[in-house]
């Protein structure tokens, strides 16, 4: 048995969701290779060869893989998985994109968003937004999963000293290519890695009124997130969504204000360890899953809290 | 050009789902079911290329038993030309739904195919990048912008840092995240309408296809509930209890 981890990287750094991910397939077995697919990416190779566990570090470093378009990579992961027990990546917009179709080639099934590893055949997942979870066996030769990082402690970062072996590109599609992007520049802690967050929903009003939660941001150094409503509003980028099809996070602290607490919110946040509620009405379900409850008008409470901190 | 959209039936999303007694799944037994949100989602975008005359044709498919007739019918009054049903009681999983999409797509050739990124049922987010690798298309998923142009679409892309653009070779797949559109309400004269509307019913046999599952669900639990805990009445007590009671900050 042996386990493929794709790893999770900006071809600069090695993203930290990697070592969640890690973690998953030591729960499944011992022998985990990892590759890091990208271009002018050999700093990623270096740092993810003293990751603890990995066996062997495989890097594809090509143009093909500069961008990390889902048709390229799902070539060579398709190729280069054919020979192991097991495939994982993270549950990200790059895992999500790219690992269905290495399942699709490989013909497959994927175990999409994992929360727990049974045996090496037997996974844990939550369907319906969270409300219910599946314990799925899998008899496929190859099981292609896909990990939710905030079920997993990373793996450590240091400690290990794996080889490193360059290999070949599977050459590019070139029926897709990259245009451009608009990433967020932000000096904040990224959302899935925060240790605090704290969230705006339409309550917020509009995307001025956010300042009034990067202050309190500021003084816990958290992140800030929204919920649906807020970002189609355009108060804030689609970046910040929490929920069911934004972003799951499970930080140490999570305050929610002028978020109502819909089963699609609920379903990205539940499992942070507290939990904070600040919403002036009393009756808004939010309310059933908190720790500390405020009803009470946002615009009166952040910047008391701000002062408070 | 021809669009074809996968259209998948689906809990209602207002519905909180209850896991059965036995553990053996979620009860479904009288629950309102409607189109999954990203597949209207779907539908409008390919009704909308129509409207603008980029697509001549839109067709819609399902897959499942006689009940997704009802969202083909939706679809239908949404605005799509024609409906095709591909009539099976096994609830077949992303890969062999891919298959039958992929049998679909050798019939009706069509330049563009869009699908929901993920059905809020399963939660899997699979299908559409499968139908990709089956057919070889190229995959713009989780979209929020699409511009069709005479041999190419681009596609931008929500991404977990932004924003992300590609262009890809027709014929291709787009997946559709919230915030490509907001679908329209069908008008009752336009439900009528989609009555008359062609629907042919096909079968996984008669596409070639297998559905057995190879990933068997051994359990449906619900997940831990987390209580309610308590109200606090001012600031200060919010940042004494954070500090001292959790000793979070
Ligand atoms: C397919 C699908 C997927 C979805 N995915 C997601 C997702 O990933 N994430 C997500 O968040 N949603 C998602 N949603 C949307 C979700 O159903 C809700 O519509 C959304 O979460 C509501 O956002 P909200 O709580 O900000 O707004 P609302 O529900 O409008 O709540 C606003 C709250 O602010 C409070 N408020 C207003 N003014 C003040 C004030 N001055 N002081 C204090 N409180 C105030 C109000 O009492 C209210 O409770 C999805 C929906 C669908 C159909
Ligand atoms: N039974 C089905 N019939 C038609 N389309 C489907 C079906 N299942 C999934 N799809 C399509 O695939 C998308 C993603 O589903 P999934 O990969 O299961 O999350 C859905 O939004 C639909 O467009």
């Amino acid at each position: 048995m042996s386990i493929l981890v794709i790893a999770e990287h900006n071809n600069s750094e090695l993203n930290g969701a990697t070592l969640k991910t890690l973690a998953a397939a030591q729960q499944i077995g011992a022998d985990i290779d990892l590759l890091v697919a990208g271009h002018g990416c050999q700093a990623v190779a270096a740092a993810a060869a003293k990751v603890a566990g990995v066996s062997n570090v495989l890097v594809a470093d090509d143009a093909a893989y500069g961008h990390f378009l889902a048709e390229n990579l799902g070539d060579l992961v398709a190729k280069l998985g054919a020979g192991y027990s097991h495939i994982l990546a993270a549950a990200t917009t790059t895992g999500k994109n790219f690992l269905p179709r290495v399942a699709a080639l490989l013909d497959v099934a994927q175990i999409s968003d994992i929360v727990s590893v049974e045996s090496s055949d037997t996974f844990k997942r939550p369907i319906y937004a969270g409300n219910a979870i599946a314990t799925v066996q899998s008899s496929d030769p190859i099981k292609v999963i896909s990990v939710r990082t905030t079920a997993f402690d990373a793996v450590a970062a240091e400690g290990g000293s794996a080889s490193i072996e360059a290999i070949s590109a599977a050459g590019d599609s070139g029926k897709a290519s990259f245009v451009g992007e608009e990433l967020a520049k932000s000096e904040r802690p990224e959302l899935t890695a925060a240790r605090v967050i704290i969230s705006g929903g339409r309550g917020m009003q509009n995307g001025d009124n956010f300042q009034l939660l990067e202050k309190v941001a500021d003084k816990l150094g958290a992140a800030i997130g929204a919920s649906r409503a807020a970002v189609d509003a355009g108060f804030v980028p689609n970046d910040y969504q929490v929920g069911q099809t934004g972003k799951i996070v499970a930080p140490e602290l999570y305050i929610a204000v002028g978020i109502s607490g819909a089963i699609q919110h609920l379903a990205g946040m539940k499992d942070s360890k507290v939990i904070v509620a600040i919403n002036k009405d009393e009756e808004a379900p939010i309310f059933q899953i908190a720790d500390y409850g405020m009803v009470a008008d946002l615009f009166t409470v952040l910047p008391e809290l701000e002062q408070a901190l | 050009m021809k669009v074809l959209v996968a259209v998948k039936r689906v809990i209602d999303y207002n519905v909180k789902v209850r896991v059965k007694a036995d553990q053996s799944d979620v009860d479904l037994a009288n629950v309102k079911m409607a189109l999954n949100p990203f597949c209207e989602i779907a539908v409008e975008e390919a009704v909308r290329l129509k409207e603008a005359g980029v697509a001549s044709e839109v067709v819609v498919v399902s897959i499942g038993p006689k009940a997704v007739q009802e969202q083909l019918r939706t679809a239908l009054a949404l605005g799509a030309d024609r409906a095709i049903q591909v009539e099976t009681d096994e609830l077949p999983d992303s890969l062999a739904v891919a298959k039958l999409l992929q049998a679909i797509v050798a019939q009706e050739q069509p330049q563009l195919v869009i699908l929901g990124k993920q059905a809020i049922d399963s939660d899997n987010n699979q299908t559409g990048q499968m139908l990709g690798a089956l057919t070889g298309m190229p995959q713009g998923t989780f979209a929020s912008k699409v511009v069709v142009d005479v041999n190419s679409v681009n596609v931008t892309r929500e991404v977990d840092g932004g924003l992300q653009t590609v262009k890809l070779q027709l014929p291709a797949i787009v997946t559709t995240d919230l915030r490509l559109n907001e679908p329209r309400y069908a008008s009752l004269p336009n439900i009528m309408k989609a009555k008359k509307k062609p629907l042919d019913v096909t079968t996984p046999a008669d596409l070639g296809v297998n559905v057995a599952r190879t990933v068997k669900v051994l359990k449906v639990e619900a997940p831990a509930e987390r209580s309610a805990g308590v109200k606090v009445a001012s600031v200060a007590e919010l940042v004494d209890k954070l500090k001292n009671e959790a000793k979070i900050i």
